[in-house]
């Protein structure tokens, strides 16, 4: 009964969307005003059938009802509570009742959000968002219904993917989905500004706070996701290059161009066709990476299962959504004109290089990942591996992080650095001290990029803190958009730091040991103490404890896992891990080798941690950034109608 | 005349082409090809599950073509597959052997065929699950064509349907001069 309730809400879910995009769309072309005002109603009613539905789903999975097909391939009587909920979206079908689910929560924020701008638009807003959720609905109910029943009933279930049995991993689809979800709005925006012919400096500033909050998810769903490969896959790295990881990543650059390129239309009113553009873009590689993942047609470790039927018609929605935007773009875009100009050593400029070095950067990923299905449709196989990604993204990136301090501090519109060019050259000489500083007096020995990398880090927090250490100093006001941006950027050269140490100082060491022996890596030694059989709530397994000491000094166990689940006969790894100094030790038990041997993978890697910590600091840069209060004035009726008249229609309004 | 903000939707056209192209394509990534196609099927002895006591072996059917169907009771695919292997059973297409994949327990196997029928000719048991790493064997179910020369002609991963019957094992069992002798 819960799950027939479940696929009866879906459908009434589909409809709603279907009204929900028609008035949207329908009513403001055609200026029936009671067409507008059902939109919200209609968004309201989908919400409500959209969380039905993803109760019953939970419902199905808490009761482990196994005559639902989806609960008996992924869950089982021995799997702890929690995990049952997570197996909610560990596949398919229900990762994508778990996307619409997300589409629903931003949908209803845009709804109330958008009560404060003028009504049509809106209406348009939400249409546009309509559509996709109508696509994705379509989609769930033609090809992937989670409630499909299994009869007769099976006795017990297949059990969750041991791999997605994670705190971090039942975490991160969600967080990572609500940054991929997010970029919709800006999308809707951007759509809805080009059904209307008009778009101007208050158009970018109701977009910037979507943007950027879902672009901070976006980062924390990333960070997660690295995380859990880090000590759960036992490869020990951060990041991989795979195939599902680029498809994420490329919405997370396109989306960070798009941040930067608002605040150039907000502030300036430039660039105009070239943020709508963007804002296509950035959802767009949303859409592309779930169909890479979902289609089966890339081929990576955490894909989902092959279906040639739905790749078809993931790819049949994202033309007609991505295509219907760009043909919109053509028939628009050149109606808008920006009126100022700037100069060369603007602020304007800098983060003109920066779009266009970060576009580079993602078409690097895109070329890189979509090579393979690219050589494939020709006839040829190809793989592109890590050595193509590593040579190849730094070349954008180095010049990124070169010009952020500089950009910083350019002034808008006027290219006048010269009273700035001596400080900047000064903390730049200060970073290539302490740059210098940490290669020869902790580390004592480099690679090519690894004082590059330092003196870049410390050049963008010296050239980020200066100003608001000033303000603060001569007591004037911090806007949160400063403070959100200056943690975001700082965030990044933490980042550097984490990579520059992790790429330039890892030791590692693969090797045979027993119990009671010893074996050393740097100044580190691992003493095997004692190896043990046990048993969890769905796994058994064996445990290794080790005593790790530095210099002689005692400093820390770990107890690396080995399990294997009883259900899927998958063996997991469960790395050791700890920390000393910064240092991240990394330990991870592989096969028995007979003869009381084991295989041990060993790894040091220095302020690895950095790089998610970075991350989060990323994520809340965002958050700050997007709760500034000017963003929720902006939206106040009286002065949203006054700025858009006082700024006037564009000069090529066509609406 | 072009103009340029035409530009991106040419080069959406040109992806969406080329991922037309990989979807199409990826079928045959997905019934993985089994390294055994067109090479002897691996010989087996191995404990007959309807007879205790005694062994089977795939040798003593040779001479004809056969299906090697992997399945276990814990697995729920198989118990999607179960219906259609009956069907195949009564229609008498062709023997189907059984390989009973890491089943802990022989009552699990024997409760399962009382409930839902049993479509084998003959079942191996292959607890530890060695048998079929040799044949390479992935996932349950999975099934596997062998011919009257003993060569494994196609192998499915998945779930044998009514379509990939008609559609990959028939033609092969009637097409080929060898198979269907």
């Amino acid at each position: 009964m819960v799950p027939e309730l479940g696929h009866f809400a879906l459908i009434l879910a589909l409809l709603l969307a279907g009204l929900q995009a028609f008035f949207g769309i329908a009513g403001p072309a055609l200026g029936r005003d009671r067409w507008v005002a059902a939109v919200t109603p209609a968004v309201a009613g989908q919400f409500v059938m959209i969380c039905t539905a993803l109760a019953c789903l939970v419902a199905s999975f808490v009761n482990l009802d196994f005559s639902v097909l989806y609960v008996a391939s992924n869950a089982n009587s021995a799997l702890p509570l929690i995990y049952r909920v997570a197996a909610v979206w560990g596949a398919h079908e229900g990762s994508l009742l778990l996307w619409i689910f997300l589409l629903g929560v931003w949908t209803v924020a845009v709804a109330i959000g958008v009560t404060r701008l003028p009504k049509r638009f809106g209406a348009r807003v939400l249409g546009v968002l309509g559509i996709i959720s109508f696509a994705f609905l379509l989609f769930a109910l033609a090809t992937s219904n989670p409630f499909e029943r299994l009869f007769p009933a099976a006795p017990d279930g297949r059990d969750l993917n041991p791999l997605l049995q994670d705190p971090a991993l039942a975490l991160h689809p969600p967080m990572l989905y609500t940054g991929y979800v997010g970029f919709s709005v800006a999308f809707a925006f951007a759509c809805a500004a080009m059904l209307e012919g008009k778009m101007d400096q208050v158009w970018a500033r109701w977009t910037r706070p979507w943007t950027t909050a879902a672009w901070g998810f976006l980062s924390m769903g990333i960070a997660l996701g690295s995380w859990w490969a880090y000590y759960e896959l036992g490869w020990g790295g951060y990041w991989f290059w795979d195939a599902v990881e680029n498809a994420s990543f490329m919405p997370w650059l396109a989306g960070t161009a798009l941040i930067h390129s608002l605040a150039v239309t907000d502030k300036r009113g430039l660039f105009k066709s070239w943020t709508l553009l963007l804002a296509i873009l950035a959802f767009s590689l949303s859409l592309l990476g779930t169909f890479l993942v979902r289609s089966g047609s890339i081929t990576s470790v955490h894909a989902f299962a092959a279906d040639p039927g739905r790749g078809m018609f993931i790819l049949g929605f994202f033309v007609i959504i991505v295509g219907g935007a760009l043909a919109l773009y053509a028939w628009r875009a050149p109606l808008l004109k920006s009126q100022a100009g700037f100069d060369v050593l603007s602020r304007e400029s800098f983060l003109l290089f920066n779009n266009i070095l970060l576009i580079v950067a993602t078409a690097v990923v895109f070329g890189g990942t979509l090579a393979p299905l690219i050589a494939e449709a020709t006839g040829y196989t190809l793989s592109v591996g890590t050595p193509y990604f590593n040579a190849m993204f730094p070349i954008p990136m180095i010049p990124l992080l070169a010009l952020l301090p500089i950009g910083i501090q350019a002034a808008w519109k006027r290219g006048h650095l010269s009273e700035k060019k001596k400080r900047l050259l000064m903390w730049l000489a200060i970073s290539v001290a302490l740059s210098v500083a940490v290669v020869v007096g902790i580390f004592g020995r480099s690679l090519v990029l690894t004082p590059v990398g330092y003196a870049v880090a410390f050049w963008i927090i010296i050239s980020s803190l200066v100003d608001p250490i000033d303000r603060i100093r001569r007591r004037l006001s911090l806007p949160r958009s400063v403070i959100g941006m200056t943690v975001a950027h700082i965030a990044l050269a933490i980042f550097v730091i984490g990579i520059t140490s992790v790429e330039s100082y890892t030791q590692e060491r693969d090797i045979a040991v027993g119990p009671g022996e010893t074996v050393t890596l740097g100044n580190y030694a691992f003493r095997f103490d004692k190896i043990e059989n046990m048993e969890g709530p769905n796994y058994d397994g064996v445990r290794g404890h080790f005593s790790v000491t530095h210099e002689g000094k005692p400093i820390l166990n770990l107890t690396p896992e080995k399990r294997l689940y009883w259900v899927q006969r998958q063996s997991m790894t469960e790395a050791g891990i700890g920390s000393y100094w910064g240092s991240n030790i990394f330990l991870a038990l592989g096969d028995d080798l007979g003869a009381g041997k084991w295989s041990v993978r060993l790894q040091i890697r220095p302020l690895v941690n950095y790089v998610w910590i970075a991350a989060f600091l990323m994520a809340l840069g965002g958050g700050i950034a997007a709760s500034d209060r000017r963003y929720r004035t902006a939206r106040q009726p009286a002065t949203a109608g006054e700025v858009s008249a006082a700024g006037g229609p564009l000069p090529g309004k066509a609406g | 005349m072009m103009n340029r903000f035409l530009l991106p939707l040419g080069v959406f056209i040109l992806l969406a082409v080329v991922l037309y192209v990989g979807v199409q394509n990826s079928p045959d990534r997905e019934h993985l090809r089994s390294v055994l196609i067109g090479k002897p099927a691996p010989q087996f002895t191995l404990p007959d599950l309807m007879n205790p006591g005694q062994t089977l072996s795939n040798a003593q059917f040779k001479g004809k073509p056969y299906l090697l169907n992997v399945w276990g009771t814990w697995c729920v695919t198989c118990r999607v597959e179960h219906p259609m292997l009956m069907q195949l059973a009564q229609k008498q297409a062709v023997p189907i052997i059984g390989l009973n994949w890491k089943d802990e327990d022989e009552s699990l196997a024997h409760e399962w065929l009382q409930e839902f029928g049993n479509p084998y000719t003959a079942i191996a048991q292959d607890k530890p699950g060695r048998e079929a790493i040799n044949w390479g064997v992935t996932a349950a179910p999975e099934t596997f064509l062998v011919d009257a020369e003993g060569i494994v002609q196609y192998r499915l991963a998945g779930a044998m349907t009514p379509e990939i019957w008609e559609k990959e094992f028939l033609p092969r069992i009637q097409g080929n001069p060898t198979v269907s002798r």
